[in-house]
């Protein structure tokens, strides 16, 4: 099942840097790319269980885009969550839209 | 899905010798004819075991992890976490585990290690008592360290382990006693000169050594007594102590062996032929459970070596394990020991050649043949830095004259170059000279990583990575300097690009010299490097999305998520009125409050919603926020001075004053620090700072290049008894000349040692040096430092404050984007000693190697616009 709910505006979005939104219970790390591509990650970092994802820094590794969390920057893969310093690790994605100016995302 | 068709392989033991054999047998079992299962004891996977110290130094249970990515990836290689195995059938050749399950096996391995030994002392059993071994022992010792009282540990065994042992506790900020029942320390490596240094030398570093003596019971001690618990030694001393660990040696887990009806060795260990294999021609034992040739190895490098032979055996080759190198080079409480080959002259004839100095604090013994020529083996304490290159040579005919090989200092002493191809350099995975160089040639190797990543070499115990990097530098290759993926220069080649070419952002630099889109690693880098040459206001434009974690939200991020702020309070001085202004704002936020090691109050546990909140109450009470975090000015820490003090010539916290307002918010390579002291007894350790002043009757001594953290070293002096304005201009200079010149994360220390070596690694005075760009000019810059000063000083602005002025940035303080001022439910506190503490987060369950997101309909991010 799909549900889109609107979040925040595209604008509100700072290009390469990541924010926190909270949906329901539930905490996301949304990222706008220089390119204007959308990400939403779990914002929890799963190495100390601190929930500051969205506060990375946006980079790419080889061809994957990528955050490095901010505690002891483990960089993860945006598009997969995977983290691609530690095999195994992984933290949830969501799928994230931009619709007439506003980002929508599905977490059902 | 899996097929049956596999033979069934079944190890026991994931720790690791089990996990190195496992990736040589996967290695070369390419078309997956063993289907094999795993089980370890231990809730988490192989680690390295032998970097477990590393632990107390900041290592990360993630980054000690031993298993190759993909290892486990379900096609017939599968492990199994906290499950032993605790019976074998062999008639029936199957194994059961500890939760019920029984598993049949064609072949099986033993690969379940050693387990400490304790002695039989009345009372090691009592709470307090611990052993070094896994992980979770490293957990149990820190967390009794945390709550002791008297902080006092002791150490039961003075070999290796015990020596590490009591570095971690001394890391815990315990006071150490070892009991060793030898007459000397290490008594298997190191002979009894070595030991009477060793000795001495530890006990500098404030570990009390107990020698020919032992711990002969534990008691609890009465409850009125500063410490939980007693010891007494064989002597009749009474220690009173919180804990003590016990580190006197390992036996060998051979106990399902012995139930299964296999032989054991005489002390102990699964008894194996040279193909490792037991007299049952199915079940194997490599490692430390293992007894080969009647020997017991407690070492790494024989148990990888007898891994790599079993997997061949298995996938059909003959290879034989040879009787092992079992030397060792360790870093034992900040000392060098390193020993190898026939350390204490065993051989018939063997002649020792021997070099004390007890001022350099280095021993230094070679064991050669009768007749001189050829290397036997050696001890080294103090400065093991021939050792990689000492060690390769064992067993062969002496480059030298064995005391010239010995003398004192030199450059890391024997040159790679004197090595026979054959010579052994990684011992850990047994790769020759000859390896290495065929790998730098053929694939064109040019750093240390890759030589890693290629041959293996230098991940084990780390004690050849100086001889890698000689290797590599002999081999002629340029040696990469590349800061990350994204660029190929390094941290100053990059400031030099971005201020002759005039490049104002990231993007340009990126599209025009680089690659990619950035990384945590050269973002920050060229982040400061654009802040270093005047680019406004850190959040403006398109650096915002460069900085740091930190810098982006200006303030430390703390475990919890929350951030700290620490005022700025120029050379520590502060009215009556400001501190209590900073009492106020910590009371009405509740924050934590702890006066630093840097003469400023930090305030811990500030949501990062509350920031700006924070900084307008302390700009009003005429503060600014400071650098606790970024690579910056940190403080100018300072004494009393004249003003006060009776010994005090010149106003050593005037000057602090002054220097502190005119750098703080540089950018540079590193944090920098200084400090400034009125008169040489010193008060304010500015001599292990970055930038230490001292005051003379005539003036200023000005020192370099001090630090204290991982690696403490003092300033060196530069300049003696000037005035304040040669003082001034010599610091400005100083600083802009590394913060143009340095690489990144490199803090002055090895800055200024680093200029002491030529550009073709030639000794040079790196002071002299130092001395004629910054003084006599020699490079013609002195006028553009000078200047880049001027535009620092002229440029500054109150960053924190800036951010309150400036609705834009402002808008970035938010806990949530869409709920801005709705706190993270996830942080809280509990009170201890008066004052909020965090409430430790629990992990996600992801943490643990499975994947998290559901296998089917994996959502993807759909791209936008
Ligand atoms: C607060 C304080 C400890 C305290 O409670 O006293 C402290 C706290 C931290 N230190 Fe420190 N250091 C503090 C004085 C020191 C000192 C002593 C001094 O400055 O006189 C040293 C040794 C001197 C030196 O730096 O050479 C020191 C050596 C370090 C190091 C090791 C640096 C090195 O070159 O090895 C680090 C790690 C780093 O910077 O990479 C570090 C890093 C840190 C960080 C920034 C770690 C982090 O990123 O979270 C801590 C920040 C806490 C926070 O958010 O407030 N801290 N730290 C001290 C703050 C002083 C201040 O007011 O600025
Ligand atoms: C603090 C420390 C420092 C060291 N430093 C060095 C050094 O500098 N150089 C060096 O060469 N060596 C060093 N060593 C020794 C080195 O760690 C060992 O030689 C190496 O780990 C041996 O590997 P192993 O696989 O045989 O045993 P281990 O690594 O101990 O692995 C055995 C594993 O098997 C598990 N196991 C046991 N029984 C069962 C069962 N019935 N079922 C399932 N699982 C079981 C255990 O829980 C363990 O995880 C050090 C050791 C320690 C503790
Ligand atoms: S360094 Fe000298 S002047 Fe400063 S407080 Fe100490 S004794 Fe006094
Ligand atoms: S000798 Fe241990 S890693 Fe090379």
């Amino acid at each position: 099942m799909t549900t889109w709910t609107t979040v925040c505006r595209y604008d509100d979005l700072l290009p390469e840097r990541g924010a926190a939104a909270l949906v329901g219970d539930l905490q996301l790390a949304l990222f706008r790319c220089h390119d204007g591509q959308l990400f939403a990650i779990g914002n929890q970092d799963p190495f100390t269980g601190a929930w500051v994802l969205a506060r990375g820094i946006v980079g790419s590794r080889a061809q994957r885009r990528t955050v490095a969390s901010p505690l002891h920057k483990q960089v993860f893969d945006l598009r997969t969550g995977e983290c691609l310093d530690a095999e195994g690790v992984t933290v949830p994605v969501y799928e994230v839209r931009s619709r007439e100016g506003m980002v929508e995302v599905n977490v059902t | 899905m899996e097929t049956n068709s596999g033979r069934r392989l079944v190890v026991v033991g994931n720790g690791m010798v089990g996990q190195h054999f496992v990736e040589a047998l996967r290695e070369r079992d390419v078309d997956r004819h063993w289907q094999v299962t795993v089980f370890g004891e231990e809730p988490r996977r192989a680690y390295d075991r032998v970097a477990l110290s590393s632990y107390f130094d900041g290592a990360s249970p993630q980054s000690l992890d031993l298993v190759a990515s993909g290892c486990y990836d379900g096609h017939g290689y599968r492990l199994h976490l906290d499950e032993a195995v605790i019976a074998i059938d062999r008639a029936a050749r199957t194994v059961t585990t500890s939760r019920g399950r029984a598993v049949g096996y064609d072949e099986l391995v033993l690969a379940t290690g050693s387990a400490p030994f304790i002695p039989p002392v009345p009372g090691a059993d009592l709470p307090g008592c611990f052993v070094y071994r896994t992980l979770d022992d490293m957990d149990a010792i820190r967390a009794a360290a945390q709550r002791a009282t008297a902080r006092v540990g002791l150490v039961v065994g003075g070999g290796l382990l015990g020596l590490e042992a009591a570095r971690a506790l001394r890391l815990l900020g315990l006071a150490v006693h070892v009991v060793e029942m030898a007459p000397r320390l290490m008594p298997l490596q190191v002979d009894e000169g070595g030991g009477a240094l060793l000795r001495r030398l530890v006990e500098e570093l404030g570990v009390t050594v107990h020698l020919g003596t032992f711990a002969a019971a534990v008691t609890e001690a009465a409850p009125d007594q500063a410490a939980p618990r007693l010891v007494t030694l064989g002597d009749g001393t009474e220690l009173p102590v919180d804990l003590v660990v016990f580190a006197a040696g390992v036996r060998p887990r051979d106990q399902l062996a012995r139930d299964a009806g296999l032989a054991v060795g005489a002390r102990g260990g699964v008894v194996v032929d040279a193909g490792c294999r037991t007299a049952d021609a199915a079940v194997h034992a490599i490692g430390e459970c293992a007894c080969i040739d009647g020997t017991v190895y407690g070492l790494v490098a024989p148990g990888y070596a007898m891994g790599s032979v079993l997997a061949d055996r298995l996938a059909g080759g003959n290879a034989e394990f040879r009787a092992a190198d079992t030397a060792t080079k360790l870093k034992l409480l900040g000392v060098d020991v390193a020993s190898f080959g026939d350390a204490l002259a065993t051989t018939d004839g063997a002649l020792e050649v021997t070099v004390n100095d007890p001022v350099a604090g280095s021993y230094a013994k070679l064991v050669v043949s009768d007749d001189a020529t050829t290397l036997l083996g050696g001890v080294l304490v103090g400065d093991a830095s021939r050792y990689a290159a000492l060690r390769a040579l064992v067993g062969r005919p002496l480059p030298g004259d064995p005391l010239a090989m010995l003398a004192p200092r030199g450059d890391g002493g024997v040159p790679g170059g004197a090595l026979p191809a054959d010579a052994m350099v990684c011992s850990c995975h047994a790769v020759t000279r000859e390896a290495i160089d065929t790998a730098i040639a053929g694939s064109g190797l040019t750093t240390v990583a890759e030589i890693k990543g290629c041959t293996k070499a230098g991940t084990g115990c780390g004690s050849c990575v100086p001889m890698l990097s000689t290797l590599l530098t002999e081999s002629g290759v340029t040696v990469n300097k590349a800061l990350c993926e994204h660029f190929d220069c390094s941290r100053a080649e990059l400031f030099d690009l971005v201020r002759v070419q005039q490049i104002r952002t990231f993007s340009e630099l990126v599209g025009r010299y680089g690659r990619g889109r950035g990384c945590d690693v050269c973002k920050p880098v060229v982040a400061s490097v654009l802040a270093s040459l005047g680019n406004g206001h850190i959040l403006d434009g398109e650096q915002a999305a460069l900085q740091d974690t930190n810098d982006a939200f200006l303030a430390n991020i703390q475990r919890n998520g929350t951030y700290s702020v620490v005022p700025r309070i120029p050379g520590g001085e502060i009215t009556p009125e400001k501190l209590i202004a900073i009492g106020t704002v910590a009371r009405d936020f509740d924050l934590y409050t702890k006066i630093t090691g840097g003469q400023r109050i930090d305030l811990l546990g500030a949501r990062l919603e509350q920031l700006p909140a924070i900084w307008r109450r302390l700009v009003d009470a005429g503060f600014e926020s400071g650098h606790a975090y970024g690579k910056a000015l940190r403080t100018v820490k300072s004494c009393v001075g004249s003003t006060w003090c009776r010994y005090g010539v010149q106003d050593s916290l005037g000057l602090a004053i002054a220097l502190e307002l005119r750098y703080r918010g540089i950018r540079s390579p590193h944090k920098i620090k200084a400090g400034v002291s009125g008169c040489a007894r010193e008060c304010a350790e500015a001599r292990g700072k970055d930038i230490g002043v001292i005051a003379t009757e005539n003036g200023w001594n000005l020192y370099v290049g001090g630090n204290g953290g991982f690696r403490p070293r003092h300033a060196d002096l530069l300049l003696t008894d000037v005035d304040t304005e040669t003082l001034i201009r010599t610091i400005d200079r100083f600083i802009v000349f590394y913060v143009r010149t340095a690489d990144r994360l490199q803090r002055t220390s090895s800055w200024v040692e680093s200029l002491s070596t030529g550009p073709g690694g030639e000794q040079a005075d790196g002071l002299d040096y130092l001395r004629s760009v910054l003084v006599d000019d020699a490079l013609g810059i002195a006028a553009e430092l000078d200047a880049a000063i001027e535009r620092h000083v002229g440029a500054y602005e109150d960053e924190w404050a800036a951010v309150l002025d400036d609705p834009v940035r402002l808008r970035r303080f938010v806990s949530f984007v869409n709920a801005p001022d709705t706190p993270d439910p996830s942080i809280s506190f509990v009170t201890e000693r008066g004052q909020p503490r965090p409430v430790l987060l629990g992990l996600p369950s992801a943490a643990v190697p499975a994947p998290a997101v559901p296998a089917s309909g994996v959502p993807a991010a759909v791209p936008a616009r």
